[in-house]
């Protein structure tokens, strides 16, 4: 039997054998390690706020500067996994928890991440008085809310879309809530999941870069990171420390993609139902070292081991507290009571926003933010609208030269997760230079890093147009406009919306920092919401900052229901390629 | 005496030993939104002895995979109880196995993986469960693929993967749901016959079966007994016991005999008022009109005037020149007989003169038939069409319609109804539907 069956037999023991590739593979892991102990060390320095933490432009301190950086974006990247595992199984499993989760986290979802960081920084700093892990744990907090709401999302749908016929077989063959868990739920949402976490980590640069010079009442905080970096090199008006500031956050941004999402993506194809075998199956180097080199094993191992550990305990528990048999669904009147609750709970709420914006905003002031919102909105709708039409046809022709989309894609990719506020002071010196208006000028800069979406999102959607549709327009003689109004423009709709709602929530988000711009001395300063936050925050004044959020939010959500969910809508059902 | 008995009593020392599965005036009501609740299950009775394979066969709808998922302890029944060895079953049991249909097979765990994990859900250490699991891959065929993921397997490899899973566990009582449906013909029978063996020749501990099939043929070379479903609610309308030996010859004349008698049962609907067969005059606004497309209809009579039928032909037969399964062919004959251009008895289908009149007909008289068929025997049809006749303006909202189907039909079924008479009402000009607006109107006639 045993030399029948010898390869999984006789595996085991040689699998945990060292070969070659953990030659690479070892560094690579005690590497991290050691880093993760350095940053460790490095943030739960002692701190008291009003201190100045000293920021060296010497372009070889970088480095250890984008490391600080980097560990603030895997921890917040950790912390998001975390979350959104925990919450969407919550709201996945439970109904009465379902009803309160899923509506906060579309609400979470169009709070402006600066937003948060003004409003969380004071709290955090108070909970870990004298150190400086108050103000980082600030930092990432942001970066956090600037990942987890849409891995948590995608989580939530894939819990929710687990086939039928691989639950009931997870029933069958008696599965524990644990197992059934780890083992078919979980996996089941990797291939998502993985997706989003690429989506949010390209769209956190953005915000590393903005959270880690942060003002509190008055005083400015710099932690140690490429973000800071810029600050005082912007203060300081040295364009050259700012190209080297690029220069490293490209290497960084290049760094993850390779050693992070490469080998993620073509591990996640794995849990994917597809019954053909994927076509581009290239798998990345990186990934190659980590299933090559016995160490991934044993780590593998190790995790593996501890889940089970768990499994049996929490089986155990919950085998000797529950009850065999289905739960009863709870009695009508509990329900109708839960909502009751809730409903009150939501009136105190906003009961209490109102009272504690009223006591020092008069209505006047509250009509004129409203307004404010109004002219950012005009912003957003406008920078869109021109973006479509810069970006559309060219994407288009892109897409309909395969060859060319392909080298093309990594670099969009790569331009949507580059931070733009790194350009900014660029913007300004030119600004500056022709003595033009900050009203019209300072917009372009909300839709520098998101328009890259809509050109993205073009190109995919064109190279998804069957070939077959193609030639049968050409058959049928259909060109120039005709060729547009038929048959491209519907055929990459969807995917046009797509990127569309994406550059919208992102200039939206980045009007916080885009309509305030500086330059040394000089402020240049356009007339919008996300300008009255910024002045807000800087002067901690909790009121204003809660109605400018509040507004901006608020046309957020308007914008979502009445523009991006009917296009969406309309994309969905009338325009689907399948 | 032909090498197929039917209707003979069931084998005598089967019927002394207790019963391994055993329902009891199982019910099933689905809750609807109106909080009536509508019926799938009525009252079925059913035991499973040890050395017995059940079929179970039933016209789509007839609740046929629901009470398989009662008797697997998936689903609570809503009344009546399930006994395993005595025991009553509320979730799923130790020494019960199901296949499954689309074969349920995780995709990230290897074959190796899949196999192991009901022994790894029950505890067992790793060494037994490699020794077992390697068992089971051996018995099933499988030597050899114990690493490859179930992506880079055939269909049929997949579903051996399938029973592997389900073997490993050494179940008491084997729920199989529809298992070689989603394969070829070929590597079905090559699977089927595999399990016959292992099952006749005991080389698996499984003590009894009991498999939904929809496919006719497969039912009686494997069963000992094959339980009717009639639709609406669901229950139990015959019972066939097949003495026959195996293996069973899909060519012998007793093979087809009872072939054709299952058909001529399946085919046959007890009437509302003692009557039989579905009369089109019996049926009201709420009847689940089969899924029936035109052209299929069209196909279908065109082919039965041709000579090899001349109008006439035995169902099997039927099934098996034009390659239907039972649930394609039977939503087939069932919209023929309601638009009154066939009939269907005995296991035969005659064309009416209504329908070799259609099958003679140019393009434009065929369609001024189906309406006047449609109008006459859909009383689904009449309703809307009068619905708009009477509006002012000619149209109303689908969504009203959905509504009255489902009182009486579930949301899912209600759906498609709807869909099934939009489609018949397009093609015969009755009325219009705009997709956009989901209105249903008169407009261009």
């Amino acid at each position: 039997m045993e030399q029948r069956w010898g390869l999984p037999l006789v595996a085991w023991p040689s699998r945990l054998r060292p070969n070659y590739w953990d030659l690479v593979a070892l560094p690579m892991v005690f590497g991290t390690i050691a880093l993760l102990a350095w940053g460790g060390l490095a943030m739960s320095q002692r701190y008291h706020v009003g201190e100045v933490l000293p920021i060296d432009l010497d372009p070889w301190r970088l480095p250890a500067y984008a490391l600080r950086t980097v560990l603030r974006m895997a921890a917040a990247l950790v912390a998001s996994l975390v979350f959104s595992l925990a919450y969407a199984a919550l709201a996945a499993k439970n109904r009465q928890a379902e009803k309160i989760l899923i509506p906060v986290l579309d609400i979470l979802q169009s709070v402006p991440i600066l937003g948060f960081l003004s409003i969380t920084v004071t709290g955090f700093i108070a909970l870990f008085p004298g150190r400086l892990l108050g103000v980082e744990c600030a930092a990432i907090f942001a970066i956090f809310t600037s990942q987890a709401w849409n891995m948590t999302f995608s989580v939530y749908q894939s819990l929710r879309t687990v086939p039928a016929e691989l639950i009931e077989a997870a029933r069958m063959y008696h599965l524990s809530p644990w197992q059934r868990f780890w083992r078919l739920e979980v996996p089941h949402a990797i291939p998502s999941l993985v997706w989003n976490m690429m989506m949010s980590v390209s769209g956190g640069w953005f915000f590393v870069v903005a959270s880690e010079a942060i003002t509190v009442s008055g005083q400015t905080i710099l932690l140690p990171g490429v973000g800071s970096y810029i600050a005082t090199a912007i203060d300081q008006k040295n364009l050259g420390a700012i190209g080297y500031a690029v220069l490293i956050m490209l290497v960084v941004i290049l760094l993850y993609d390779q050693l992070l999402f490469r080998p993620l993506l073509a591990w996640s194809r794995k849990f994917r139902n597809d019954s053909a075998p994927d076509e581009d199956n290239a798998r990345p180097w990186s990934l190659i070292v980590m299933q090559r080199a016995r160490v991934f094993d044993l780590l593998q191992e190790g995790v593996l081991a501890l889940n089970r550990a768990v499994d049996a305990v929490i089986t155990g528990i919950v085998r000797r507290r529950m009850p065999r048999g289905e739960p009863k669904p709870p009695a009508p009147w509990a329900e109708y009571a839960y909502d009751l609750i809730l409903l009150a709970a939501a009136g105190g709420g906003l009961y209490w926003i109102v009272a504690f914006i009223r006591a020092s905003i008069g209505l006047h002031e509250i009509g004129w933010v409203f307004l404010l919102g109004l002219l950012t909105a005009a912003r957003v709708l406008v920078l869109i609208a021109i973006a479509s039409l810069v970006w559309v046809p060219i994407g288009a022709w892109i897409g309909l030269r395969p060859r060319l989309a392909d080298r093309v894609q990594p670099i969009v990719q790569f331009l949507a997760a580059f931070p733009a506020n790194l350009f900014f002071p660029v913007a300004v010196v030119l600004i500056l230079h022709f003595a033009l208006n900050p009203e019209i000028w300072l917009s372009p800069l909300m839709i520098l890093g998101t328009q890259w979406y809509i050109l993205f999102n073009v190109i995919a959607g064109t190279t998804a147009l069957p070939a077959e549709l193609r030639l049968a327009a050409s058959n049928l003689g259909v060109r120039r406009w005709l060729w547009w109004r038929r048959v491209i423009l519907p055929a990459i709709f969807p995917a046009y919306v797509t990127g569309a709602v994406t550059a919208a929530g992102g200039s939206w988000n980045a009007s916080i920092v885009a309509e305030v711009v500086q330059w040394g001395p000089t402020r240049l300063r356009a007339t919008g919401i996300g300008a009255y936050i910024a002045q807000y925050t800087a002067e901690g004044d909790g009121p204003r900052i809660a109605l400018g959020i509040a507004v901006l939010c608020l046309y957020v959500l308007l914008f979502n229901r009445l523009l991006w969910r009917r296009l969406y809508d309309l994309a969905a059902e009338r325009l689907r390629l399948d | 005496m032909s090498d197929v008995a039917i209707e003979t009593a069931p084998r005598a020392a089967a019927s002394a030993a207790p019963p391994l599965l055993r329902a009891t005036a199982v019910c099933k009501t689905y809750r609807t939104p109106d909080h009536i609740g509508r019926l799938v299950l009525d009252r079925v009775d059913f035991s499973l002895r040890e050395g017995e394979l059940v079929a179970i066969l039933g016209k789509s709808g007839s609740g046929k995979s629901t009470f398989l998922r009662i008797l697997a302890g998936l689903i609570p029944a809503s009344s009546g109880t399930v006994e395993y060895r005595g025991r009553k079953v509320t979730e799923p049991v130790q020494g019960v196995s199901m296949v499954f249909q689309t074969f349920a097979l995780f995709p990230w765990l290897t074959v190796l993986g899949n196999v192991e994990l009901g022994l790894e859900a029950q505890g067992i250490s790793a060494a037994e469960r490699r020794r077992r699991a390697v068992d089971a891959i051996d018995l099933i065929g499988l030597d050899g693929f114990e690493n490859a993921y179930p992506k880079e397997l055939s269909g049929g490899m997949r579903q051996r993967v399938g029973f592997a899973r389900a073997l490993v566990v050494n179940p008491d009582i084997l729920i199989l749901d529809e298992p070689f449906s989603a394969l070829d013909v070929l590597t079905a029978e090559t699977l089927r016959n595999d399990l016959l063996d292992l099952w006749m020749e005991k080389r698996i501990p499984t003590k009894g079966i009991v498999m939904v099939s929809h496919n006719i043929e497969e039912a009686v070379e494997m069963a000992d007994r094959i339980l009717i479903f009639s639709s609406d609610p669901g229950r139990i309308s015959a019972e066939v016991p097949i003495a026959a030996p195996r293996p069973r010859v899909w060519d012998s004349p007793g093979f087809r005999q009872t072939v054709d008698h299952v058909y001529t049962l399946l085919t046959t609907v007890p009437g509302r008022d003692g009557r039989r067969g579905a009369k089109p005059d019996q049926i009201g606004i709420g009847y689940r009109l089969p899924d029936a497309a035109v052209q299929q209809l069209s196909g279908l009579i065109e082919r039965l005037t041709e000579p090899t039928y001349g109008g006439r032909a035995d169902l099997p037969h039927l099934a098996d020149e034009e390659n239907l399964h039972m649930d394609e062919l039977f939503p087939l004959l069932e919209t023929l007989q309601l638009l009154g251009f066939a009939h269907v008895s005995g296991g035969d289908i005659e064309l009416t003169p209504a329908g070799r009149a259609y099958a003679d007909a140019d393009m434009l008289t065929r369609k001024q038939m189906f309406a006047d068929a449609v109008l006459k025997h859909i009383p689904l049809a009449v309703h809307i069409r009068r619905v708009l006749d009477e509006r002012p303006g000619h149209r109303a909202p689908a969504a009203r319609f959905l509504r009255e189907l489902e009182d009486y039909l579930s949301e899912e079924e209600a759906e498609r109804v709807l869909d099934t008479v939009i489609n018949w009402g397009r093609h015969a000009e009755i009325f219009a539907y705009d997709y956009d607006t989901e209105v249903l109107s008169l407009e261009n006639f």
